[in-house]
């Protein structure tokens, strides 16, 4: 299949006038169409250095533009401006106020390594997705994704406990986002969950939501883990020079508060 | 052959978290086959989470710690030489541990550190095994000796084999993959096929097998889940499937949640049934439909299963 990709003239830099004379000859209208030229004037040259430096954008150098990332992409299926080779080359080059147009959507990688399998240099691009996610969030150009704090409340959830209770992860997801639990589909799920399920098995998952599962003796894997993630957090600011910039680091998910 | 078969029939067991919750139908199935085909399943003592793909998310070394941890008390404390994990997750970050810790220097150091404090055995690459529910059945009993156990099968059952994205991708960490032979395709799987197969299923020629059912933004990025299961769930339909075989809960329980989910918020109803393979294959080894938890699933399949005389 091949890569149909968008064209990089934009509607905002195509200009027609209505009524337009030049030199005596009149232009008006769209047969006469206008591109404004394009001048980049913001490169960012340390833009692929930073991104590297995140766990997952390791290896963003050994890219070749092949495409076969987008052209295998499940997201890309949906959404034509979900552009991972784009993305990759606008890193590499530097083009900072490019690749912040699509800011809203890049955390919406599905994980599914379609193109980390196809890739023929081992980029891994689905890695390359997640470290510009965190790295849009890090530098404050986006807020936390709704994947972040779900990554969040789960990782939290095992670091404490060493094991997923799963109604305690949704509820703690759905609380930090805002959402309500009580929505259409949710509720007919639920009412179809009952439906047919044995009575001990009710009970069995009503008891796992008081007593919390957890892995016994996990307190010192606790915090070696903790303080792993802090040193880990620390370099990534370094990384991308923002420690200077702020005191208060709310984007430390070993700091965060657990449900 | 046979030699190599023992070394599968008493196995480490790691259910993993799901496989406590929403997947509890495939953990109870998971057990009653092994129970039918005299396999033996020693839980991993005091497991934790693998890590999942959120852990790795936050970050990729803690969550081949936390793997390690299960695969060290496997090998280490209970001298086994092969764990099956039945969850396509913990299977896939079991597999992509093992990967780092051979291969990634960076890896092993933070293992090994993250261990010491933590008070248990560094896992060396190498001890342990990391199988599938899948790759269980196939090498510890076989297509063959399978055939000779099925009691009533499944009498022809229309079914697309549903993969998922974490039992093949990447293929680097799964280095038995694509040896020819008896081997696994990463890009054409078939043990669920094969197995279903001599279990008396008809399977469809079904294209989505490794399609991808959004299963890391199922709750962050509803709509997106629910658009790549319609696909999924219709183009079973289109191969005329009566039902769609998982093997791993997170696509299990994203399949049901999101066919329900279109109902609601499409108006997309679609008819397909979801059923673990593990619960389609006990039905065919005569076991009740109790047994095997057909009825906790979301997705109600007991009155085409009884119409057909499965159940």
């Amino acid at each position: 299949m091949p890569i149909h990709e968008k064209s990089l003239i934009r509607p905002e830099n195509i200009k027609s006038h209505d009524e337009l004379v030049i030199e005596g000859i009149d232009v008006s209208g769209h047969w006469s169409t206008f591109i404004q030229s394009r001048v980049v004037t913001d490169y960012n040259e340390e833009l692929e250095e930073e991104i590297s430096a995140l766990p997952g954008g390791e290896y963003i150098h050994r890219c070749f533009q092949c495409g076969s990332c987008t052209n295998a992409c499940t997201v890309n299926a949906l959404n034509a401006d979900f552009n991972p080779r784009y993305w990759i080359y606008l890193i590499r080059m530097g083009m900072e106020e490019e690749l912040l147009r699509d800011k809203e959507i890049i955390w919406q990688c599905v994980s599914c390594n379609k193109c980390t399998y196809i890739c023929p240099r081992d980029v891994a691009p689905e890695g390359v997705m997640k470290a510009t996610s965190h790295w849009l969030e890090l530098k404050g150009h986006t807020p936390k994704s709704h994947s972040t704090i779900f990554d969040e409340v789960f990782t939290d959830q095992v670091m404490e406990t060493g094991m997923i209770e799963e109604s305690r992860t949704i509820r703690g997801f759905f609380g930090r986002t805002k959402q309500s639990l009580t929505q259409g589909w949710l509720i007919e799920m639920v009412k179809r969950l009952m439906r047919n399920l044995p009575v001990e098995m009710l009970i069995k998952l009503g008891l796992a939501t008081f007593l919390r599962p957890r892995t016994k003796n996990w307190g010192a894997a606790r915090d070696a883990m903790k303080e792993y993630a802090q040193e880990q957090h620390a370099l990534h600011r370094k990384a991308l020079k923002l420690d200077q910039v702020t005191q208060s680091d709310d984007s430390n998910t070993a700091n965060q508060e657990t449900n | 052959m046979s030699e190599n078969k023992e070394k599968y029939k008493n196995v480490a067991y790691y259910p993993g978290c799901a496989l406590e919750g929403t997947g509890h139908a495939y953990n109870k199935s998971t057990k009653a086959i092994g129970k039918a085909l005299d396999l033996g399943l020693e839980e991993v003592k005091n497991w934790n989470c693998c890590g999942a793909m959120e852990v790795k998310n936050v970050d990729p070394k803690l969550q081949t710690y936390l793997s390690s941890r299960v695969m060290s008390i496997a090998s280490n404390e209970m001298k086994h030489d092969v764990v099956m994990a039945p969850c396509n997750g913990c299977y896939h970050n079991l597999k992509k541990a093992e990967y780092d810790l051979e291969n990634d220097a960076a890896s092993v150091e933070v293992v090994e550190q993250i261990s010491k404090k933590a008070g248990h055995e560094t896992y060396k690459a190498g001890s342990i095994e990391t199988i599938h529910a899948l790759d269980w059945i196939k090498k510890a009993v076989g297509e063959e000796e399978l055939e000779k156990k099925i009691k009533g099968g499944l009498k022809g059952l229309k079914v697309a084999n549903y993969y998922g994205c974490m039992y093949t991708r990447p293929r680097n960490i799964f280095p038995e993959k694509d040896q020819g032979g008896d081997s696994e395709s990463t890009d054409k799987p078939h043990y669920m096929d094969d197995l279903l197969a001599v279990a008396g299923a008809d399977n469809v020629d079904f294209p989505l097998k490794t399609a991808c059912c959004g299963g890391a933004h199922t709750l962050s990025d509803s709509d997106t889940s629910t658009k790549l299961v319609l696909n999924i769930l219709m183009a079973a339909e289109a191969s005329g499937a009566e039902v769609i075989a998982t093997e791993c809960p997170t696509c299990h329980s994203g399949l049901e949640m999101h066919q329900i989910r279109a109902e609601k918020m499409f108006g997309k109803k679609t008819n397909v049934k979801i059923v673990y393979f593990t619960q389609l294959l006990g039905m065919a080894l005569g076991l009740s439909k109790r047994k095997v938890g057909l009825q906790e699933n979301i997705s109600d399949s007991y009155a085409l299963m009884k119409e057909k005389g499965i159940a």
